[in-house]
């Protein structure tokens, strides 16, 4: 697990986390840079995750019943690592079990993930510089932003141990850059938590 | 996912039969990775399986230090739904009949 306040300083003084205001709502401000920046990451998470997209050539005779009901026709663990963390296998040591899961429940799960980023893009998409959330959107962007990161992070590589190295990586090589917008996301989830439980 | 349960058609076993192990428990675990923050972790735990704060806590560094607690306990189908919710959350889960975790 990782522990915001052992990270190392960001590179740059975010200019906002979320914040709760004085009469409780949750508020987030961005400027056109990271708005943009928000809304590609979240257009890249659901295009991960859109089953049509994964799949451009679905089976010759694909059965509506099961598609209707979100039974997968197939369900193997994907062969994408960062596919992979976010729809990891339900069973350590089983592999039949783990492919039946995913095939009664993997199809909820992409939309679950889908309808949150979606949530989030399109507020990016119809708000001002401050964004001010419900309760309700505050977890779903929680989530969205949480899965960014969980696909990002395993992108670059992040382990338990490696974040000044890959940061300092990133000094010298452009590619490895991404870890400032990780860091940057991080901050974002946890200033979002922390709205969250000073909700009381 | 469990199997249609269908009505024997020969009754030559004792009472002992499958049902018995229905209610065996199962477990949730969760396991450690490098990027959920333990915050994030913490608050999953308390607002899905209705933890309090140093329950949570608690379990989350159990997860941090060990590599990974059991955090729900259970039928098989509990557990299903217990893992499905984890990892809609990002939380890296898997479930298993307790006592057979390797």
């Amino acid at each position: 697990m990782s522990d915001f306040d052992s990270h190392a300083p960001l590179e740059y003084e975010p200019a906002h986390g979320f914040i709760r205001t004085d009469t409780g709502r949750i508020v987030l401000r961005v400027d056109e840079l990271e708005r943009g920046l928000l809304s590609s990451l979240f257009t890249q998470i659901i295009d991960l995750l859109d089953p049509e997209l994964i799949d451009p050539d679905p089976a010759d005779h694909p059965d509506p019943l099961a598609q209707m009901v979100g039974i997968a026709e197939s369900a193997q663990r994907p062969a994408d690592a960062a596919l992979a963390r976010l729809l990891p296998d339900a069973y350590a040591d089983d592999d039949a079990a783990s492919v039946d899961f995913r095939r009664y429940t993997e199809r909820d799960l992409r939309d679950g993930k889908i309808v949150r980023a979606r949530i989030a893009l399109d507020m990016l998409a119809t708000t001002g510089p401050k964004i001010t959330l419900s309760e309700d959107q505050a977890e779903a962007w929680m989530l969205a932003i949480n899965d960014v990161r969980l696909a990002l992070g395993t992108r670059l590589g992040i382990e338990e141990e490696n974040h000044e190295a890959l940061v300092r990586r990133a000094e010298t090589d452009p590619s490895a850059s991404a870890i400032h917008v990780y860091d940057w996301l991080t901050y974002l989830a946890e200033t979002l938590v922390r709205c969250l439980w000073s909700q009381d | 996912m469990p199997a249609v349960v269908t009505a024997p058609t020969e009754l030559d076993l004792p009472a002992v039969d499958g049902l018995v192990w229905v209610d065996h428990p199962w477990i949730t675990i969760v396991w450690n990775d490098p990027i959920n923050l333990m915050s994030y972790v913490t608050h999953v735990l308390m607002s899905y399986f209705s933890y309090s704060r140093s329950a949570a806590e608690q379990l989350m560094l159990q997860v941090h230090q060990e590599g990974r607690a059991v955090v729900s306990t259970g039928t098989r189908e509990e557990m299903e739904r217990d893992v499905a919710a984890m990892h809609s959350y990002g939380l890296w889960a898997t479930l298993a009949k307790d006592g057979s975790e390797g």
